[in-house]
């Protein structure tokens, strides 16, 4: 028989101990060890939705409308939509994982409460799964760059930074979106994300520049978090970089933020009250 | 004696207005089997879940192995096994796999883990299942899954909530001999139960719960002793005529309770008593004599019965 080996007690102290045990790694452990079982049929749908409207609008349409104007410069039509594109890609990851998912996991499957029956605290478990989601959206994003690159759509060196801006498009979206759906009670809420998505996903300057809208409606797409993500990743990807990236990136901070906030908060009240 | 693993003092719960656990105490020492004993909704898993700080209390004191669960969840947790009332499995991987990742949630390493995996699948006896889906398993089996995963963590003491409801005889034995080996090991055990026999079975020390309050408290032979006689009668005259013959036999053994299905007469002595209840004349069409139980406890203090 082995020695018994007693749980170590966890070590995090200040304003974060009682909600956080420093193991956030054991929950991504467990989702990844789901995940490469699950149907890849579904994960890949989510990917190709951004591949056939590259083909369709970059090549299709890039044909009639030659380029567009970006900080000054001309940008073919498909270049420019392609880290558009990219920027969704991240997106879909993520959210397909914080909502659909967690929801799954968070009603059906019991699945916090029984990490909560552990040593693990709600943060651990928001970050994990949020890291989780997040990876997805990687997963998008990387697979979505490989074919831009095929493509010859990225004008820059500074291209390879679309990676890490993905990455931290996906990490907000998965700390917004799992903090959205820990307030979710049925499915139908689920309904709504994902047709809010579907307008912000069109207008987001995703196909053309958002200076064709007044100016209201300009306030209002760039207070969007999807506009951000275009905005930074085609920065990169052109080479135009402009000291707003920097903007974006507080924005995306503020948005990682504010959800694994209210992620574990929520947690809490809902599996520790 | 050594501080207690669990002391509570006016410990409560309010839902809204709704008081689900109305200011109790109790200490559990190291190595003792503890029960909470009480009908459906009389508050067991409020307080179980407030033990294993995953939920808040309203007010009162709580100390769980030395610590305050409001503050200090993680370190609790890291040291209790928990066995919730439902059991809740992670469906999504194979039967091995839930006490090994249940494992890496407490911060364990992985050998580690995989070896104690192994020995506590035979503990449970599910080495042949291994491999199985979780939602392929009996209820038994799935009961006896998730008391090992409690184990995993090597828990100074067991909470464990209703562990054998809904198992057949023949498992719940089995369950119990494991639950006797734990304790035997020294693992505190606390648990809820409906069941007197279970209660007595396991339980060295035990509190009756109603309504969110204690309403007693001691081993179940001395609860037994305390508060029902040595043996009891029990009589059926049919459910219309009990009420009537229940005035007849008045005044034989020591208290009489009428239940729709059937008359107690609680006595040191049952036989005697139910010479008694055939010298008055009367015939009841079954009748019996048994020790007392904690059922009868149970009415006594409550003036309903455990299982409604
Ligand atoms: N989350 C909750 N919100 C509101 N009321 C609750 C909640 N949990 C429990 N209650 C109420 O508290 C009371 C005690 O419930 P509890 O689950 O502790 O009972 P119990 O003794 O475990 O009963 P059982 O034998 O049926 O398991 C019940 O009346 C229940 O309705
Ligand atoms: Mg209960």
């Amino acid at each position: 028989m082995t020695e018994l080996m007693q749980a170590p007690a966890p070590t995090i102290r200040g304003p974060l101990r009682g909600i956080y045990a420093g193991n956030t790694r054991s929950v991504v452990m467990r989702g990844l060890q789901v995940m490469a079982r699950t149907n890849w049929v579904v994960v890949l749908t989510g990917f190709f939705e951004p591949v056939f409207y590259l083909l369709s609008m970059g090549v299709g349409l890039g044909a009639l409308i030659g380029t567009v104007e970006f900080y000054g410069a001309d940008v073919p039509y498909a270049a420019y939509i392609a880290p558009a594109l990219m920027a969704v890609s991240a997106m879909n990851g993520a959210v397909y994982d914080s909502t659909m998912n967690v929801f799954f996991k968070m009603n059906f499957a019991k699945l916090y409460q029984q990490m909560l029956s552990t040593s693990l605290g709600p943060l651990d478990v928001a970050l994990g799964e949020i890291l989780l989601a997040l990876f997805r959206g990687l997963l998008y994003a990387c697979g979505f760059m490989l074919v831009t690159t095929l493509m010859g759509l990225n004008l820059s060196w500074t291209a390879v930074l679309a990676i890490p801006a993905a990455l931290v498009v996906a990490f907000g979206f998965a700390s917004f979106g799992m903090a959205v759906t820990s307030y979710m009670k049925t499915f139908q809420h689920l309904d709504y994300v994902y047709f809010l998505m579907m307008p912000m996903f069109l207008l987001s300057a995703t196909f053309f520049p958002i200076e064709v809208y007044p100016a209201g409606l300009q306030w209002v797409i760039q207070a969007l978090p999807l506009w951000h993500g275009v905005d930074m990743i085609r920065q990169l990807t052109t080479g135009l970089i402009q000291p707003s990236i920097l903007i974006h990136l507080l924005y995306f901070g503020v948005m990682i933020v504010l959800g694994l906030w209210f992620t574990t908060s929520r947690l809490r009240a809902l599996f520790l009250r | 004696m050594p501080a207690p693993v669990i002391e509570a003092t006016g410990l409560t719960k309010r839902y809204g207005e709704f008081t689900a656990v109305d200011g109790i105490d109790f200490a559990i020492e190291p190595g003792e089997a503890f029960g909470f004993l009480g009908p459906n909704g009389a508050g067991k898993s409020t307080t179980m879940r407030m033990i294993a700080a995953t939920s808040t209390r309203t007010s009162g004191a709580l100390r769980v192995l030395g610590f305050d669960p409001a503050e200090h969840g993680p370190e609790i947790r890291a040291q209790l096994g928990i066995v919730p009332q439902a059991d809740q499995l992670d469906e999504e991987l194979r039967v091995i796999d839930n006490l090994i990742v249940y494992g890496r949630y407490f911060g364990l390493p992985l050998p580690y883990v995989k070896r104690r995996a192994e020995e506590l699948l035979e503990f449970a006896q599910l080495t042949e299942k291994r491999k199985a889906r979780v939602d392929g398993l009996s209820g038994g089996m799935k009961r006896r899954l998730t008391i090992a995963r409690g184990l995993i963590n090597a828990p100074k003491a067991m909470l464990l909530d209703e562990p054998t409801t809904g198992l057949d005889p023949q498992a719940r034995h089995v369950l119990w001999d494991r639950l006797f080996r734990l304790k035997e090991e020294g693992t505190t055990l606390v648990l809820t139960t409906h069941y007197m026999d279970e209660a007595e079975q396991l339980c060295d020390r035990l509190v009756v719960v109603d309504k969110g309050t204690i309403v007693a408290e001691g081993s179940p032979a001395s609860l037994i002793r305390q508060y029902s006689t040595r043996e009891v009668l029990e009589v059926r005259f049919g459910s219309a005529r009990n009420a009537a013959a229940a005035e007849a036999i008045e005044g034989i053994g020591q208290r009489i309770e009428v239940l729709p299905d059937r008359v107690l007469v609680y006595d040191d002595d049952g036989e005697a008593a139910m010479s008694a209840v055939h010298e008055r004349g009367l015939s009841p069409i079954t009748s019996l004599v048994r020790r007392s139980s904690l059922e009868d406890v149970f009415l006594r203090l409550t003036g309903r019965s455990l299982i409604d």
